[in-house]
């Protein structure tokens, strides 16, 4: 099985798409004959041409408009914001006329959308943002987010191959740091969530790059053992494993890098409340970033987002509970 | 306040004729005047309490979507407006479905999902619009994308109106369109008022003027002629499966009634509403086929009892079931793409 990063399933995902179906298109900013401005398709107008690997006008706005009208005459697109901020200005095409489409009208939109999210590069508050939240609160858009290669490769192979609008967060901060064994060829990661490391005293539920965090937090507190729950799928949420990882935990942490207002984890504290109750053992405590724009300044940035540390001390306190 | 009457576009009726059949000029004219029935009808079950919400009508205005749609073939792709009945008509759906949509229904063509002139049958060609004008624009840019990446010899059509020109997804459309030489006929229906705002609150500059900039075509053409329409809309037609690119089509017509059914229009100078009013796209089709002999009181009698039947079998559907209100919100099966929808025109066959 080959090793790959993060960046590398991403790009092998999108490949395999290509070569397998010839109505996936690719459509974004710079993805053509720069390769994107991460990479991800370096290299790819060589092998599929740039009709197929399209480098748009600058028109977030145009790039999900145009990729519903292409995907309810029968193509697959796949389109790049080039940061996940910059959704903001294809909003309402995705919202109001993807999200709603099929309840309306019984006609499926299969487009998918790349956001390449995320903070901890001083990429200030316009490069930095996990909005993920904005489209869980929107009917009919799915959410997926991967923690790791293989699930990078498996969800979007997934998501690409689902029916419905499909937003796929793709952590900027895991893209060369993440690394992992990788099947070769086409398999689709179910949009369920995935028990990273099991454990008995307490659990730590997150997704996307605070897996990793977590993962590290966790190691050693005090030889407790902690389970860390990756959501992975956001929309639809995966119900059953959080209750389950409560059940058996009775003490929860719930992690997001996002701003920490209806953030998923909020959704993820609710839940809890409303049918975990009687199996807690402690209040619910989330650890996520406060409701600021991402600031530049390294100082300023490592002062909001969650880390190792953070996440530490609040296993450290529930756990003494 | 710039009101821009109707010029006769070049290659405007006179010209249509060439192209249509008496029996296509009849399916000019039994569209609109179905349009104005069952909007009529619609606005009497309204007032009845029979329509939830509000009203929209696009009474005054029938030529331009008659028209419009009435080029486009069997495999075209249309996104249309609210104010656009016809071409829904014209594509087949039935004058049923239509006031069990009205009446939110569950004959509906949304089933009770959306509202008034929201919908489109898919499996007739058809997206429905959103209330976010001109969002459309987009969606039908991008089948005509996928038409140009696949080869097919086939165009995408879609209204919005003059409040429409001043957002951003018309600018993005337009410009995609442009740069990308796309199948895609944009049909600018100018009705002088968004809401309460006239066309001088809008824009500067006539739209139509635009298209030049974006490296493609604009044409003005007299939206209450459906003749005229249609002959602009044929001709956008073959320069877009020629691979000539996209046109705009400026149909300069008027709202004749309010924004909604609530909206009593006090905004509005009289003499302006009475200007317009003699130039009622349907009485000039009248006139028209009158001349040449068709018999234009059986096919009103015929139109009515049409609708007659239509209101009687909507009225006895159900409502929908309130326990299917959260259902399909995603798709769950495979994605199936539009359907091709009806196309009337002698041309087609």
């Amino acid at each position: 099985m080959p090793t790959l990063t993060y960046l590398q399933a991403i790009s092998s995902a999108l490949r395999d798409e290509l070569r397998a179906d010839p109505r996936v298109l690719l459509m974004g900013e710079d993805i053509g004959v720069f390769g994107g401005a991460f990479k991800v398709t370096d290299g790819f107008v060589d092998e599929f041409g740039t009709d197929r690997v399209m480098d748009t006008p600058l028109a977030e706005s145009g790039i999900i408009g145009t990729a519903i009208g292409a995907a309810v005459v029968g193509m697959r697109p796949v389109c790049e914001m080039q940061f996940s901020d910059f959704i903001s200005c294809g909003f309402d095409q995705l919202v109001n006329v993807a999200g709603k489409m099929h309840y309306r009208q019984g006609l499926a939109v299969p487009i998918t959308v790349r956001l390449p999210s995320g903070g901890g590069f001083s990429g200030g508050p316009f490069h930095s943002q996990n909005p993920e939240a904005w489209f869980m609160h929107s009917p009919g858009i799915k959410v997926v987010a991967p923690s790791t290669a293989e699930d990078a490769k498996g969800l979007l192979h997934a998501a690409i191959r689902d029916p419905n609008p499909v937003c796929y967060m793709e952590h900027k901060h895991l893209y060369r740091r993440v690394k992992g064994e990788v099947p070769s060829g086409v398999f689709e990661t179910p949009f369920t969530a995935r028990v990273a490391r099991a454990g008995a005293d307490l659990a730590v539920i997150t997704y996307g790059a605070m897996v990793p965090v977590a993962l590290e937090a966790t190691e050693d507190v005090d030889g407790a053992s902690i389970e860390v729950l990756d959501l992975r799928s956001l929309v639809p949420l995966d119900e059953a494993a959080i209750l389950d990882s409560v059940e058996r935990c009775s003490k929860v942490v719930i992690v997001d890098e996002a701003n920490a207002t209806c953030a998923a984890g909020a959704q993820v504290a609710a839940l809890i409340a409303e049918k975990g109750f009687e199996s807690l053992d402690g209040p619910v405590v989330r650890v996520a970033t406060p409701d600021v724009p991402i600031p530049f300044s390294p100082p300023l940035e490592a002062a909001i987002l969650p880390g190792v540390e953070r996440v530490r001390e609040a296993c450290r306190e529930l756990l003494a509970y | 306040m710039a009101t821009h009457m109707a010029e006769p576009a070049a290659g405007g009726a006179d010209t249509a004729v060439e192209h249509l059949t008496v029996e296509d000029r009849v399916w000019l004219l039994r569209a609109m005047l179905l349009m104005r029935g069952l909007e009529e009808r619609a606005m009497s079950l309204y007032r009845q309490g029979r329509v939830p919400g509000s009203f929209y009508d696009g009474y005054g205005q029938e030529a331009v979507s008659a028209g419009a749609a009435f080029a486009m073939g069997p495999e075209d792709r249309l996104c249309i407006l609210h104010r656009d009945l016809a071409a829904h008509l014209i594509r087949g759906v039935t004058p049923a479905r239509i006031l069990s949509q009205y009446m939110g229904r569950a004959a509906g063509i949304t089933h009770g999902r959306d509202g008034n002139v929201h919908f489109g049958d898919r499996k007739l060609g058809c997206v429905g619009m959103v209330s976010m004008l001109p969002d459309m624009m987009l969606v039908a840019t991008g089948m005509a994308m996928a038409f140009k990446l696949r080869g097919e010899k086939r165009c995408a059509m879609t209204w919005f109106g003059d409040g429409s020109t001043s957002r951003g997804d018309f600018h993005e459309a337009m410009n995609w369109a442009g740069v990308q030489k796309l199948p895609v006929i944009f049909v600018l229906e100018n009705n002088q008022y968004a809401y309460s705002t006239p066309v001088d609150k809008q824009y500067a500059v006539d739209p139509v003027e635009r298209a030049a900039a974006y490296g493609f075509v604009g044409v003005t053409v007299d939206g209450n002629d459906a003749e005229a329409m249609f002959d602009a809309a044929r001709a956008a037609r073959a320069r877009a499966l020629s691979g000539d690119g996209p046109t705009l089509i400026e149909a300069v017509t008027m709202r004749m009634h309010g924004h909604a059914a609530h909206d009593d229009m006090k905004y509005v100078p009289k003499e302006q509403v009475e200007e317009w009013r003699k130039r009622d796209p349907i009485e000039r089709q009248e006139a028209r086929l009158r001349a040449v002999g068709v018999d234009i009181d059986g096919l009103r009698a015929s139109i009515k009892a049409e609708i007659d039947a239509a209101a009687e079998e909507a009225l006895a559907g159900p409502m929908p079931d309130p326990g299917t209100a959260t259902d399909g919100v995603f798709c769950t099966g495979e994605a199936e793409p539009l359907g091709d929808g009806q196309a009337p025109w002698s041309g087609f066959n």
